[in-house]
C-alpha cells in the first residue's frame, strides 16, 4: 500500500470518533432517504400487483335497479373489457358480545365460479355455497375484530328481516383495503364490516331478482375511463345511476393513493434536509481538520507531492467517511423501510408484500450524500492543495483577536477572563459559530416538525369532532325519508335533541371549473351540527344560497356572492344557480351546505331527511341500541366517540412510527452537530485549555471554557430551530393539503419545549463525551511541543 | 546530595527527596529521574543546566505538580505534595506555583491584561494585573492582544501572568529557548527583578551555560542524575550576560 493511503487509514482511525458522528449524520440522510423511497416503491409494486392479481375494476357506478339483461349493451361499449354487475347493500347488524348497532355492506358473489372482478382473497374457509342463502364471507378486518370464525353465525336485519347468517369464510379484497362506513372518516372495522353474500341470496333478500345495483367494468389496456363513462352515465341515466366513477375517485383506492402520496412528500423534503446538514457539518470538520493538518500538508509538497495529489488525498479522506455513513444508511435505510412497508402493508392488509428496493434508491442516496459532502468540503481541500510548503510548515500566527463592542461596555467589567475567552472565540469566526447554531436549529427543527403532526392532529379532532359536532351520534337512513321520521327519533330512549340532514350527489360549477361531490342540507339554525367562518363564529344558513368550504371555493373559484351551478345528479336531476352566501373553514373533505327547506324544494320534495343526528343521554345508550338494530330504515350509525377514537387510534399508531424515527434522527443531528465542533475545538485549543491546568484551573473550569462556548451556541440554535421548526412544519402541512384534508398548522408550547430537550439530551451526550477527553488532556507534552 | 545555600535565608521552600521517575514506553522502560534528591530555598535562584533528555524538565514538572514521581517525595513547606491528588496537585499550581513556558503559551483570544487577570481572577491574594505588567516593563501594552506583540513581549506578559498572584515559587522552562540573545536577556531581567523584589524562589532550565552566571546555585543535570552542582558567590546581573 501506498504511505499516503496508509496514512489516510490511520488519520480515519485517529479521527473515528468523529467520523462516526458525521457518518451518522450523512447515514440517517441515507436512511431516510432509501427507507421513504423503497418503502413508496414497495406500496406502489405491492398495490399494482394485488390489483392486477384479484382484478379490480376500472370504473364503478350504482343504480337503483337495472335489469341483467343490460350487460350484453354494456359490454358492447367501447374499451369495456369485462363487466360484473352485483347487488350492494347496507343492513344492519347483531354480533353478540357486542352492545352498539354494527352496519354490515352486504356485496353480492356468484354462487357458483369466481367473479369477474374484484374478485377475493380467501384466508380462511370457503366461498358460498349454492342453495345456501344464509351463508357470508366476512372481510378479514372485521372478523378479526369481533373475533368471528367460519362456524360462527350474526343477526341481521336486511330488508326488514331479521336473518341469522352463518359465516363460512374469511376474505380480503383490493375493493375494500380501506373500509370506511357510511358518513365515517376512517376505517372503524368493530362498527363497519364488509360481507359477501351468494347473488340470488340477496337477489331475494332486496327484491332484486333478474336485476343489479351495483356495476364494476374493466377495461382494455390504454381506453381511456372518460370516454366510457359518460356512455355508461347516458345508458344507466334512467335506472337511477348516481355517476360513474373512475378507479381513482374509487373511495378505497382514493384514500391508498393519498397515503402513497404523502409518503412521497416526505421523500423529498426530509431527506434533503438531512442531507444539507450533513454537507455543512462535513465542511465544518474538514475545514478545521485539515487546518490542523497544515504542517503535514506543508511535508508532503516538501517531498514533492503535487497539489492534485494533496487534494485527491484529503477528498479521498472525505469519500471514506462519507463512505462509512452511505454504507451505515443503506443498511439501515433498508431495514426501516421493510419494516415501515410491513406498518403499511398490515394497516391496509395487503395479502402480499413486494418489497425488492430498486439499486437506483441505494445509488441515489449515495450519490447525492457523496455530491453533499463533496460540495461542503471542496473550499477546505482546494485550500489545503494550496498552501504553499514554507508557509503550511511554520506555525500558524497566534490567531488575531479583536476587541468588540462588548470588551468596551460596562457588562465586560462584570465578565471574567474565561467569559471573555468564550464570547471572543464566537466574535472571532462568527460564520464559523452561527453554522455550529444553526446545525443544532436543524436538529430541534426536524424534531418541532415531527411532532406538531400531534398538535395538528389535536387541533383537526377539537375542530371537527367538538366545536362542530355537537351532536353525538349521526344515523344514516336506507332510503329518503319523509318528516315524520324525526318524530319517531325523538320518541327514542335517551334522545335529547334530534336535527335532520340531507344528502345528494351533484355535480357542482363555475366558469369551467367543476367539482364532483355532494351538497348537504341542514337546518337554518343548526344546534348540533354548527358551521363556522374562518373567524370561528357560528354561521346561520340562510333560506337562500350555498354555503362553501373554503376548499372548494378555491376549486371552483368563486367568492361570496358569485354564482354556482348545480347539477344534481339523483332523481329528477335538477339543475340550478345558486349564490354562495358563506364561506367557511373546515380540515376534512370539501363540503357544501344548504338550508334543509331550500334542498327539499330544490328537489322538488316534500319534507324529507337521509339522516338525523342526535344528542343522546349516554346512560340510556344501551336501550337505544336495542331499539335502532330493530328499525329497517337504518343504514348506518355512527358514534361521536368511537369515530374520535377510532381516528386517534389509527393516526397514533403510524405517527408514533414516524415521530420515534425522526426523535432519533434529530438526536443525531444534535449529537453530530455538537460532538464535531466540540472536538475540532478541543484539537485546536488543547494547548491553550492545558496552558491553564498548568497554570491551575481546575477540569470543571477548563471544561467551562469549551463548552460554554458550545452551549452558548446551544442556547442560540434552540430558538433559532424552534423558528425554523415552525417553518418546516409550515412547509409540511402545505405539502400535505390535498381535497381529503387539511392539516392546520398548530405548534404547543409542550411541543417546542420536548424537541428542545431530545435535543438538549443529545447535545449533552456529547459534551459529556468531550468532557472526558478534556479531563485526560496531556499537561506535559503541551509545555514543550508547538502545534 | 546536599547544597548549602549562599543566601543569608536558609527556610526550604521546596524539597526533592530520592525522585525517580520511570516511563514504561512498550517494552524498554526509560529512567527520567534516578533518585534526586534537591532543596530549593527561600528566595534563591537555581538554574537548571543539561542536555535534552537529561531529565530536567521531568524534575521540574514533578516539583511544579504537573506529574507525579514513580517514587520519592517533594515538600512544600511542611506539605507532601506527592501524597496529594488530582484536585491537591491542582490547588498547589493554583495557589504556590508559577510557571513560564518556552512557547509563552498565552491565550490568544485575552489582551496582555487579559492573560495576567485571567491568573489574579483565581488566586488568594495577587498583585494588580497592571502592576505585574509594569513588573515586567510592559506597562505601555496591557491592551495588546498576543498577535499584536513580539516574541519578547509575549514571554514577558507569560512572566507577569506567572508571578501576578505572587507565587511561592516560580517554574521557568527554557525561557529564552525562543527568543534571540537580547530579547532573551530582557526576559532574564524580569526574571531576575521578580526574584529580587518579590523575593520568589525561582528556578530556571535552560540549555544555555551563561545564564548560570545569574544564579545561586547551579545545578548539572546527566542521565537522570544531577551530575555537578556549584555555588556561585556572586550572581552576575542579567543585564551583564551575553551569548
Amino acid at each position: 500500500m501506498r504511505a499516503l493511503n496508509i496514512k489516510l487509514i490511520r488519520n480515519l482511525w485517529k479521527l473515528r470518533g468523529q467520523v462516526l458522528a458525521i457518518a451518522v449524520v450523512i447515514a440517517s440522510g441515507v436512511a431516510v432517504l432509501v427507507m421513504s423511497l423503497s418503502a413508496l416503491q414497495a406500496l406502489h409494486d405491492t398495490a399494482a400487483a394485488y390489483y392486477e392479481r384479484q382484478r379490480f375494476a376500472d370504473v364503478f357506478t350504482n343504480v337503483k335497479r337495472a335489469p341483467r339483461r343490460l350487460v350484453e349493451r354494456i359490454s358492447a361499449i367501447p374499451g369495456v373489457r369485462s363487466v360484473e354487475v352485483r347487488i350492494k347493500q347496507l343492513a344492519t347488524l347483531s354480533i353478540e358480545g357486542f352492545e352498539e348497532p354494527v352496519i354490515g355492506q352486504l356485496v353480492s358473489i356468484p354462487e357458483q365460479g369466481e367473479p369477474r372482478l374484484n374478485r377475493l382473497v380467501l384466508r380462511n374457509g370457503r366461498l358460498v355455497a349454492l342453495g345456501h342463502p344464509d351463508e357470508v364471507v366476512l372481510s378479514e378486518p372485521f372478523a378479526e375484530a369481533h373475533g368471528l370464525q367460519p362456524g360462527d353465525q350474526l343477526k341481521a336485519l336486511m330488508n326488514g328481516n331479521q336473518r341469522t347468517l352463518t359465516v363460512v369464510g374469511i376474505a380480503l379484497s383490493p375493493e375494500f383495503i380501506y373500509a370506511i362506513g357510511p358518513g365515517a372518516l376512517i376505517p372503524d372495522n368493530l362498527r363497519f364490516g364488509v360481507m359477501w353474500m351468494g347473488d340470488e341470496a340477496l337477489a331475494a333478500a332486496y327484491d332484486l331478482d333478474g336485476a343489479f345495483n351495483d356495476l364494476s367494468l374493466g377495461l382494455l389496456h390504454g381506453t381511456n375511463p372518460k370516454l366510457v363513462i359518460e356512455h355508461i352515465d347516458r345508458l344507466l341515466e334512467r335506472y337511477g345511476s348516481s355517476g360513474a366513477i373512475a378507479r381513482k375517485d374509487q373511495i378505497s383506492n382514493w384514500f391508498l393513493m393519498n397515503e402513497i402520496e404523502q409518503l412521497k412528500t416526505m421523500s423529498t423534503i426530509l431527506p434533503t434536509i438531512f442531507l444539507a446538514v450533513a454537507a455543512f457539518l462535513s465542511n465544518m470538520v474538514l475545514s478545521r481538520l485539515i487546518a490542523t493538518d497544515r504542517s503535514e500538508i506543508g511535508l508532503m509538497k516538501a517531498f514533492g507531492y503535487s497539489n492534485w495529489q494533496v487534494g485527491w488525498h484529503y477528498t479521498k479522506l472525505v469519500m471514506a467517511m462519507t463512505s462509512v455513513g452511505i454504507l451505515l444508511g443503506w443498511l439501515l435505510g433498508a431495514w426501516l423501510g421493510r419494516v415501515n412497508t410491513e406498518i403499511y402493508a398490515d394497516l391496509f392488509r395487503f395479502p402480499l408484500l413486494i418489497f425488492r428496493p430498486d439499486a437506483g434508491v441505494f445509488a441515489l442516496g449515495a450519490i447525492v450524500s457523496l455530491i453533499a459532502a463533496l460540495a461542503g468540503s471542496l473550499g477546505s481541500v482546494r485550500r489545503a492543495a494550496a498552501l504553499p510548503p514554507a508557509e503550511a510548515m511554520r506555525p500558524p500566527a497566534p490567531p488575531m483577536f479583536r476587541k468588540t463592542g462588548l470588551s468596551q461596555s460596562r457588562v465586560a467589567h462584570w465578565l471574567d477572563q474565561p467569559t471573555r475567552i468564550i464570547l471572543r472565540q464566537i466574535f472571532r469566526s462568527p460564520l464559523r459559530a452561527l453554522l455550529t447554531s444553526f446545525g443544532i436549529a436543524l436538529s430541534v427543527a426536524v424534531m418541532v416538525m415531527a411532532l406538531q403532526w400531534i398538535d395538528s392532529i389535536e387541533k383537526i379532532v377539537q375542530v371537527y369532532f367538538h366545536d362542530a359536532q355537537r351532536q353525538n351520534m349521526m344515523v344514516g337512513l336506507v332510503e329518503t325519508q319523509s318528516d315524520t321520521t324525526l318524530e319517531e327519533f325523538r320518541r327514542m330512549p335517551g334522545v335529547l335533541a334530534v336535527e335532520p340532514m340531507r344528502f345528494v350527489s351533484a355535480n357542482l360549477s363555475a366558469g369551467n371549473r367543476s367539482h364532483r361531490g355532494s351538497i348537504e342540507g341542514i337546518s337554518s339554525t343548526p344546534e348540533l351540527q354548527r358551521v363556522y367562518d374562518a373567524s370561528g363564529a357560528v354561521l346561520e344558513v340562510p333560506a337562500d344560497g350555498l354555503i362553501l368550504s373554503t376548499k372548494l371555493a378555491g376549486k371552483l373559484g368563486v367568492g361570496v356572492g358569485e354564482p354556482v351551478w348545480i347539477e344534481v345528479l339523483e332523481d329528477q336531476q335538477p339543475v340550478r344557480k345558486l349564490p354562495v352566501v358563506a364561506l367557511f373553514e373546515t380540515y376534512m373533505g370539501m363540503p357544501a351546505y344548504m338550508n334543509i327547506d331550500a334542498f327539499n324544494r330544490m328537489m322538488g320534495q316534500r319534507p324529507s331527511l337521509e339522516a338525523v343526528n342526535l344528542l343522546v343521554d349516554k346512560s340510556q345508550l344501551s336501550r337505544l341500541y336495542q331499539r335502532l338494530k330493530s328499525i329497517p330504515k337504518v343504514s348506518s350509525v355512527v358514534l361521536k366517540d368511537a369515530a374520535v377514537q377510532e381516528f386517534n387510534d389509527t393516526m397514533g399508531e403510524t405517527l408514533m412510527i414516524y415521530i420515534s424515527f425522526f426523535a432519533a434522527f434529530a438526536g443525531a443531528l444534535g449529537f453530530g452537530v455538537v460532538y464535531n465542533s466540540t472536538r475540532i475545538a478541543l484539537s485546536e485549543r488543547g494547548r491553550e485549555l492545558a496552558t491553564l491546568r498548568v497554570l491551575g484551573f481546575h477540569r470543571g473550569e477548563i471544561s467551562y471554557i469549551l463548552l460554554g462556548e458550545a452551549a452558548l451556541l446551544i442556547l442560540v440554535g434552540l430558538p433559532l430551530g424552534c423558528f425554523v421548526g415552525h417553518g418546516l412544519g409550515w412547509l409540511m402541512t402545505s405539502a400535505m393539503d390535498s381535497e381529503l384534508y387539511r392539516i392546520p398548522l398548530v405548534i404547543k408550547a409542550a411541543t417546542d419545549a420536548t424537541a428542545v430537550l431530545v435535543t438538549l439530551g443529545a447535545t449533552a451526550f456529547s459534551a459529556a463525551v468531550v468532557r472526558r477527553r478534556l479531563d485526560n488532556l496531556d499537561l506535559i507534552a503541551v509545555l514543550k511541543t508547538r502545534e | 546530595m546536599s547544597q548549602s545555600s549562599p543566601a543569608e535565608k536558609s527556610d526550604i521552600t521546596l524539597e526533592g527527596r530520592s525522585l525517580s521517575k520511570i516511563y514504561h514506553t512498550g517494552t524498554v522502560d526509560v529512567h527520567a529521574l534516578r533518585g534526586v534528591d534537591i532543596q530549593l530555598y527561600e528566595g534563591e535562584l537555581v538554574v537548571l543546566l543539561g542536555p535534552s533528555g537529561s531529565g530536567k524538565s521531568t524534575l521540574l514538572n514533578i516539583l511544579g505538580g504537573l506529574d507525579t514521581p514513580s517514587s520519592g517525595q517533594v515538600h512544600f513547606h511542611d506539605l507532601e505534595i506527592t501524597a496529594g491528588d488530582e484536585s491537591i496537585l491542582t490547588r498547589y499550581r493554583r495557589d504556590h506555583v508559577g510557571f513560564v513556558f518556552q512557547f509563552y503559551n498565552l491565550i490568544p483570544s485575552l489582551t496582555a491584561r487579559e492573560n495576567v487577570a485571567l491568573v489574579t481572577e483565581i488566586a488568594v491574594n495577587p498583585m494588580d494585573p497592571a502592576e505585574a505588567l509594569s513588573l515586567v516593563g510592559l506597562g505601555e501594552r496591557v491592551d495588546h492582544f498576543p498577535a499584536q506583540l513580539s516574541g519578547g513581549e509575549q514571554q514577558r506578559v507569560a512572566i507577569a501572568r506567572a508571578i501576578a498572584k505572587k507565587p511561592d515559587i516560580l517554574l521557568c522552562d527554557e525561557p529564552t529557548g525562543a527568543l534571540d540573545s537580547h530579547t532573551g536577556i530582557l526576559v532574564l531581567e524580569a526574571i531576575e527583578r521578580v526574584n529580587k523584589e518579590l523575593g520568589t524562589t525561582t528556578a530556571v532550565i535552560t540549555h544555555n551555560t551563561v545564564i548560570g552566571n545569574m544564579a545561586d546555585q547551579v545545578l548539572h543535570f546527566g542521565d537522570g542524575q544531577v551530575v555537578d552542582s556549584k555555588s556561585n558567590t556572586s550572581r552576575q546581573p542579567a543585564r551583564e550576560l551575553s551569548w
